[in-house]
């Protein structure tokens, strides 16, 4: 079987810096797939090269072995990519339901109906998009009402419109209380388990991480160091050393004091 | 050879004193935001002060630049007073709102120059010492030009230093670039906007001041400085001094040799040369985009459709409208016939401005451009009323996809003053290409047909022509359309990520908005039987934007608040002495009370008048 998504050889250098450094992976049907990495490991810029935001140096990334490299943002899309933002991203100026129906009416290419009324159509299927993520008593509130874990809920909605193959999430769960964290993620294993869709996300808790990815990746510095199910990553001792810092930089300092 | 030089040196004197007006414009803008349109009022201000003050020295050399800098400091005075009475306490208003504010500053002050120094245009003195002219390879130089030249970099240095080497001026370029994190860091915004608004007003004034040997002081320096100077600070990059002073001397000299070769050209040549450098780089020569975070605006709320008992008023307004005639005098149906233009026009604009969030300072360009297609279809094609009327729309359409394509490529700022090109850029082409336009004289007798004559028939056509554009633009509003393009507006890059084609959504609003001015310019052109050049003018384009922002801009009835009490209060007031004066403070007054516009201020009194009642 193909994979949903393979990347080969990703690379991208911002002038002398080589934020990503030959990077290459799969993504399975039905997966869910976390990429971690310290501050500075290319996380972001990996995700915003597979969403078409930045042209990469060098690489591939092929979805259902279609190449996306070139392709803008908003084809991705198209082709079946739905994304969350790290920091979220909605109309504010719209309800909750609004913002629903605006992915489902670009998803039904009827952007330029000059005369429907918006904000009657595809009512049945943003309403089943908002219980997904447990969102229907809020539907008529304005979204620059909203607590910040529902907009992040409501992200996960809008990007569940167009019944998309695969969902790239860059730290779904940045800015959220603890609480709030598992139980997005929680609803998100839950959509997956279902198996239309494969997810990749980034994040920095460990926990999430754990919790419910099923094979993890760890960036460091741009290339990939680690992949594996979460106790083979925790007993990798690469791994350990990148997050928690090797001997010989402690012995070091010690000298230098 | 030595003409040449003399050109070029004429070119540089004139550079200085754009300059010095610029240079204020963009230090004020950088700090505040604001967009400000008296600054032109400031420095003919400068010029008048200096005028009274040399001429009632008399004291020789030291008098004159005493003179000079005494006019610089009042003005810088009166900068203060209107930025502590009037603009501080609007900064929080939506976007652009301070505009309709500083327009009517202009107003007020423009009748109060008007009521203390008369209406003759004033010949200042020559500067005592400079009055000469020195041969240089034969050609006369005016002295004067030889010491603007020197002025115009020597306060370039000046304001260098003292945003390089001082605490306040390191403040002044730190707001510049990011003005909420200078807030979050502990500095008095209050004072700071005022210092900058102080030296700001004081540049123009020197500027003005300094400008009484070259040419007479006359009323109408405010409106005609503006448009250049902006142009400079928008090629310069916005808050950039350095950026004013390369930009001044480019388009200056440009012009000095442009109207050897093709004298036309002096009054779209700054114009062109913005759009060329915006094209190339959209935030200037020398500017940079501004910091994510913008004002703590309030965000708009959802639009929602009128419930049954607004459309019932609703339906019961415009029946009464229709009924008019019936009751009113003739004179009355033609005033009604101008409020449905003027709604129309500011409809449309509030269209692009407030659903597509493109605001556009040179909206009249697509009025004028229905306007004269169909009178030259009557005219020059000898087409009859109608089909003159389905021309006009589609010429309006047409000019706003070429100038759209390339306004869409820009935000903000940059977007408004390339609106404004292009539209001075149409105003031009007008004015200058007489046989065709007829150029100022306009083009005259353009009636209606037989059958549509008469004032009545025609309050008709211009009803259903009108309402049916503003019922069309609303519906537009409540569309997939409309929404994808509020969408846009909101965030761009979530737009993007569900698989809109941004930039080709907003020519496509852009274009709509464009077609609905033209079709009342259209309307427009049929009632006056003529139409003339100021229809494309900067000024009629800044009373669309005062209808759109006196309205409230976040509402989609805002414009038609705003065009009705525009056209209402001005012909009242026009018929009286000093009408700017009355017209300016029913401004001022109207936004310090609504910051939001009349139709934030309407909602707020409904909901007192409930809660009462309640």
């Amino acid at each position: 079987m193909t994979p949903v998504l393979e990347v080969r050889g990703l690379s991208k250098a911002f002038g002398g810096v080589q934020a990503v450094d030959d990077v290459s992976f799969e993504l399975r049907q039905g997966e869910f797939l976390a990429l971690i990495g310290p501050n500075g490991a290319g996380k972001t810029t990996c995700f915003n090269m597979l969403n078409g935001y930045l042209p990469p140096s060098s690489g591939s990334v092929k979805l259902n072995g279609r190449e996306l490299i070139g392709t803008p943002p908003r084809r991705i899309w198209r082709l079946g990519v739905g994304r969350t933002f790290q920091i979220t991203a909605t109309f504010l100026s719209m309800t909750v339901l609004e913002n629903v129906q605006m992915a489902l009416i670009s998803h039904h290419r009827r952007v330029y109906d000059l005369f429907s009324r918006a904000t009657r159509m595809y009512l049945d299927e943003a309403m089943a998009l908002l219980d997904l993520v447990s969102m229907r008593e809020q539907a008529d509130r304005p979204c620059s009402e909203l607590a910040y874990g529902d907009l992040k809920r409501l992200e996960l909605a809008i990007a569940l419109a167009h019944e998309p193959a695969l969902l790239l999430m860059d730290e779904p769960t940045a800015g959220m209380a603890p609480s709030e964290r598992v139980a997005l993620m929680g609803l998100t294993a839950d959509i997956v388990a279902r198996g239309k869709v494969s997810v990749v996300f980034t994040e920095h808790d460990m926990d999430v991480v754990f919790a419910h990815a099923h094979r993890i990746l760890v960036l460091n510095r741009g290339r990939l160091i680690a992949e594996g199910t979460g106790a083979e990553i925790r007993t990798n001792p690469l791994v350990q050393e990148v997050y928690l810092g090797g001997g010989r930089l402690f012995e070091k300092e010690r000298g230098n004091a | 050879m030595g003409f040449y030089l003399a050109q070029l040196l004429t070119g540089l004197a004139n550079a200085s004193s754009l300059f010095l007006i610029a240079s204020g414009l963009s230090i004020i803008f950088g700090v505040t935001r604001i967009v400000n349109f008296a600054h032109g009022s400031f420095y003919m201000l400068g010029a008048y002060l200096a005028y009274t003050l040399v001429t009632t020295l008399q004291g020789g050399i030291p008098g004159y630049w005493f003179s000079v800098l005494a006019a610089a400091v009042l003005v810088g005075g009166i900068g203060l007073v209107v930025e502590m009475t009037i603009l501080r306490r609007i900064y929080r208003a939506p976007e652009l709102f301070q505009l309709v504010a500083t327009f009517g500053v202009v107003l007020i002050v423009q009748d109060a120059t008007l009521a203390i120094w008369g209406a003759e245009d004033l010949l200042g003195p020559r500067a005592p010492g400079l009055d000469r002219a020195v041969r240089l390879m034969g050609e006369p130089i005016p002295e004067y030009d030889l010491a603007l030249i020197a002025i115009g970099p020597a306060v370039l240095a000046a304001i260098w230093l003292v945003f390089h080497r001082t605490r306040w001026g390191i403040l002044v370029r730190a707001a510049t670039q990011d003005r909420e994190m200078v807030g979050a860091l502990g500095v008095n915004q209050a004072w700071l906007f005022s210092a900058a608004f102080v030296l700001g007003s004081a540049l123009a004034g020197l500027g003005g001041a300094l400008q009484i040997p070259r040419e007479a002081v006359s009323l109408q320096m405010d409106l005609s400085i503006i448009g250049e100077a902006f142009v400079v600070v928008v090629i310069g990059g916005m808050g950039s001094v350095t950026g004013a002073f390369v930009a001044a001397v480019l388009i200056s000299v440009l012009n000095a040799f442009a109207i050897l070769i093709f004298p036309q050209i002096s009054i779209v040549l700054p114009f062109v040369v913005m759009a060329a450098v915006l094209i190339v780089r959209p935030y200037g020569l020398f500017g940079r985009p501004g910091s994510e975070h913008g004002g703590t605006e309030e965000p708009e709320q959802p639009l929602r459709l009128l419930d049954q008992r607004s459309t019932m008023v609703l339906l019961a307004l415009v029946a009464m409208l229709a009924f008019s005639p019936a009751v009113v005098s003739d004179f009355t149906t033609i005033l009604l016939v101008d409020v449905m233009v003027a709604t129309l026009f500011a409809v449309s604009l509030h269209f692009m401005m407030g659903v597509g969030g493109m605001v556009s300072f040179g909206h009249a360009a697509y009025f004028g451009v229905g306007a004269y297609a169909a009178a030259m279809a009557v005219k020059v094609l000898g087409w009859g009323m109608l089909p003159a009327m389905a021309l006009g729309p589609v010429a309006a359409a047409l000019a706003a996809l070429f100038f759209g394509w390339f306004c869409v490529r820009l935000s903000g700022v940059y977007l408004a003053m390339l609106t404004m090109a292009a539209a001075q850029i149409l105003w031009g082409v007008t004015f200058q290409w007489q046989d065709v336009t007829g150029g100022d004289d306009g083009i005259l007798g353009v009636w209606p047909d037989e059958w549509a004559s008469s004032d009545r028939v025609y309050f008709y056509l211009a009803l259903v022509l009108c309402l049916g554009g503003i019922w069309l633009l609303r519906r537009v509003a409540h569309s997939p359309f409309g929404y994808t393009l509020r969408g846009v507006r909101d965030s761009r890059i979530r737009a993007e990520a569900i698989g809109i084609d941004t930039r080709f959504h907003q020519w496509m609003g852009f274009t709509l908005a464009g077609t609905l001015a033209g079709l009342a310019g259209v309307v427009f052109v049929f009632s006056k039987g003529s139409v003339f050049p100021d229809a494309l003018s900067i000024g009629h384009s800044i009373d669309g934007l005062i209808m759109v922002l006196l309205g409230g801009i976040h509402a989609l009835a805002g414009p038609v608040y705003g065009a009705m009490a525009m056209v209402l209060i001005e012909d009242w007031v026009s018929r009286l002495d000093y009408w700017r004066f009355i017209f300016g403070g029913i401004i001022l007054t109207v936004v310090l009370l609504a910051p939001d516009g009349l139709a934030g201020g309407v909602r707020r009194l409904i909901q007192l008048v409930r809660r009462d009642a309640a």
